[in-house]
């Protein structure tokens, strides 16, 4: 029997997800979504993804068991180090699939949308490398608040476009990639996260499978058992956290915790916390949770974290939070950088401020003596020096 | 008998219907703009319902809509705005919006709202057909509503056809792959698109939309569909020379 926890032959997951595209989209979502499976399961495609993730991504990533960590709060903390892949981020294990599958459909011409600009580098990458021209969207502030992978896109050839329009973040530069793939059908759409219509969040998710593929056997050869206790990872759209909870989806005594970025508080006006703000709703083309006015005219949101600044969730991570699969929990922009300087200081690794989010919510859990706690250290925090040090000066 | 189909009883050429958003530019301005289109003898008139993420629009109704929004317009205001014209307006409207908008708002009591206000024919950009057909045929039978929808360059014949079956009203031929908003002459590719549709001999009236902006790209479009849809020309037009100055726009389209 198929997993509850695999969309169904109209992309939904419970009753989340879908594909809500205009009509003009209708023939290039049809044609990933006849041919997606097919090729990510074929030998050719499995052969090359694992090659190129071997010898160009740097993969296995280490399972690093974090000893300081561990001893502040109580618990046997691992970190999944995906912020030693290329590019810093587990990003690139999903850019790396999709040019695969874009090679395969005939495409040449790729367009991206990215937040924290982390999405971006790595579609730059994967089209400097499979010579495919490429266009990164990004809304007008992330583009002054990540400037260093504004420059590394730009060095890799992409051209960078930005959204001046809504909040001018993520959202918008998703909105602007969708409207440029309407006028230019003849393009892959290279979405970054778990989000957009079917089969988009499922194909996201599969690639980023990698990620708990990969805990299983490390954390056997570390502990004996394949299962932790516990795995924490920081939801925006969700891809990270998708892919570090993908093959722990069906045992349930493994407790999945997605973190939320607060922004200035939940109940602050000022936050990106989905979960907690918002309601079922239609965004870029999936059935989801969002947040969204009495009207359905969806509310800006706010946090520290450009590639946490979402007003909405991809639709599996909706499902498992109506479901209760998984906790989820949140972290303002404070707890996050207090977070980010706790980490470097006792473990000499400096994370992006969206992964800041998950560490911040350690000293929130009670943790039972010898709990094995996987925390998703999703990516780097080279783009976010800036924002550490005006805070450390401040 | 929906409205449109009735229309196209007593006239089914050369039919020219506006498209603006609600709400712009003054909050008010609803009423008085579906008067003055019918004064200009206007066939029917699209209603735009603004959203903030309007992802099949291109940037002039994209500000139309962030200006109304900031307006006070909502969907309240709206049916209020409409409401009143049951009685006195004969050109027929539809309504132009996205699904988010009547998910949010209730299902139910959106159409409800619609028919209340004399209202039988819906837009829906982002209602795929798939949605359509397992829950919204049904819902929107149950209200006498009927959904257009709409076909592009690169809709396939199989595909065209079982619109063409769930067509009511009439089926919107979006006139090229482009959001609204597109600009220029209609190309030689979009002239064996048009003749491609046409020679399918369809039993729906086709009404030709998105980048239609001027008597010129009109009258072109008249020669291969029923009819044709102006929006952000005309929006662009209101924006500069105002709503009394809305028969000046239409007149050189129609004469």
């Amino acid at each position: 029997m198929k997993s509850k926890f695999q969309p169904d032959e109209n992309g939904y997951f419970g009753q989340f997800g879908g594909a809500f595209i205009p009509e003009l989209l209708h023939p290039n979502v049809k044609e990933l979504a006849d041919n997606y499976i097919q090729i990510i399961e074929s030998e050719e495609f499995q052969t090359e993804y694992k090659s190129l993730l071997k010898d160009f991504v740097g993969r296995p990533t280490p399972l690093y068991l974090a000893k300081r960590l561990s001893k502040k709060y109580g618990a046997t903390i691992y970190l999944k180090r995906e912020d030693l892949n290329h590019t810093g981020a587990h990003k690139v294990n999903n850019t790396v699939g999709q040019i695969l599958i874009a090679k395969k459909l005939g495409k040449t011409k790729v367009i991206a949308e990215t937040g924290a600009g982390q999405h971006g580098v790595a579609t730059a990458t994967v089209c400097a490398l499979m010579n495919m021209e490429c266009t990164v969207f990004m809304g007008e502030k992330d583009i002054v608040r990540q400037a260093p992978n504004v420059a590394r896109m730009k060095m890799l050839g992409a051209k960078i476009v930005a959204a001046t329009s809504g909040s001018k973040t993520l959202k918008d530069a998703t909105n602007e990639a969708i409207r440029y793939w309407i006028q230019h059908p003849e393009t892959f759409y290279l979405i970054g996260s778990v989000v957009g219509p079917a089969p988009h969040p499922d194909m996201v998710a599969r690639l980023q499978a990698i990620i708990s593929e990969e805990m299983k056997w490390q954390l056997k050869e570390k502990t004996g058992k394949e299962n932790p206790d516990t795995i924490i990872a920081c939801v925006g759209g969700g891809s990270n956290a998708a892919g570090a909870f993908y093959h722990y989806l069906e045992d349930e005594d493994v407790e999945l915790i997605a973190v939320e970025a607060a922004g200035l508080g939940v109940k602050s006006g000022e936050s990106a916390a989905t979960s907690q703000l918002g309601e079922v709703g239609i965004i870029h083309g999936s059935k989801t949770i969002l947040m969204q006015d009495e009207y359905g005219q969806i509310v800006e949101p706010y946090s520290i974290s450009a590639g946490l600044d979402y007003p909405g969730v991809g639709p599996l991570h909706a499902f498992l939070y109506e479901s209760k699969r998984a906790k989820f929990m949140n972290a303002t922009d404070k707890e996050a950088l207090d977070a980010a300087y706790e980490l470097t200081k006792i473990e000499g690794i400096i994370p992006a401020l969206e992964t800041a989010h998950a560490l911040a919510v350690l000293p929130k859990i009670d943790f039972k003596k010898d709990q094995v706690v996987v925390i998703n250290l999703s990516g780097r925090g080279d783009k976010d020096l800036e924002i550490y040090i005006k805070y450390l000066e401040a | 008998m929906n409205s449109i189909q009735e229309l196209f009883q007593k006239k089914d050429k050369n039919l020219l219907s506006i498209y603006f958003t609600s709400g712009y530019p003054k909050l008010d301005d609803t009423a008085r703009i579906i008067q003055k289109l019918s004064k200009s003898t206007v066939d029917f008139i699209e209603v735009g319902l603004p959203y903030s993420d309007p992802l099949a629009d291109g940037p002039t109704i994209q500000d139309s809509s962030q200006k109304a929004l900031e307006n006070g317009i909502n969907l309240d205001v709206i049916f209020q705005q409409l409401m009143p014209l049951k009685e006195t307006n004969k050109t027929p409207l539809v309504l132009m919006g996205y699904l988010n908008q009547l998910l949010k708002y209730g299902e139910e009591k959106f159409c409800q709202k619609v028919v209340d206000c004399g209202i039988d024919t819906l837009i829906i950009p982002d209602l795929p057909m798939v949605e359509f057909e397992n829950h919204y045929q049904e819902l929107f039978d149950n209200y006498g509503l009927t959904n257009v929808f709409l076909i592009t360059p690169h809709t396939s014949e199989d595909r065209i056809r079982k619109i063409d079956s769930y067509s009511k009203a009439f089926i919107y031929v979006v006139a090229s792959a482009s959001i609204t908003g597109a600009k220029g002459a209609i190309s030689n590719n979009q002239i064996s698109y048009f003749e491609r549709i046409k020679s399918m001999n369809l039993k729906s009236r086709l009404i030709v939309g998105f980048g239609i902006s001027d008597k010129s790209t009109f009258n072109t479009a008249c020669n291969y569909a029923n009819g044709a849809i102006i929006g952000s020309a005309f929006i662009k037009d209101l924006g500069i020379n105002g709503v009394d100055r809305i028969d000046d726009f239409i007149q050189p389209i129609i004469s």
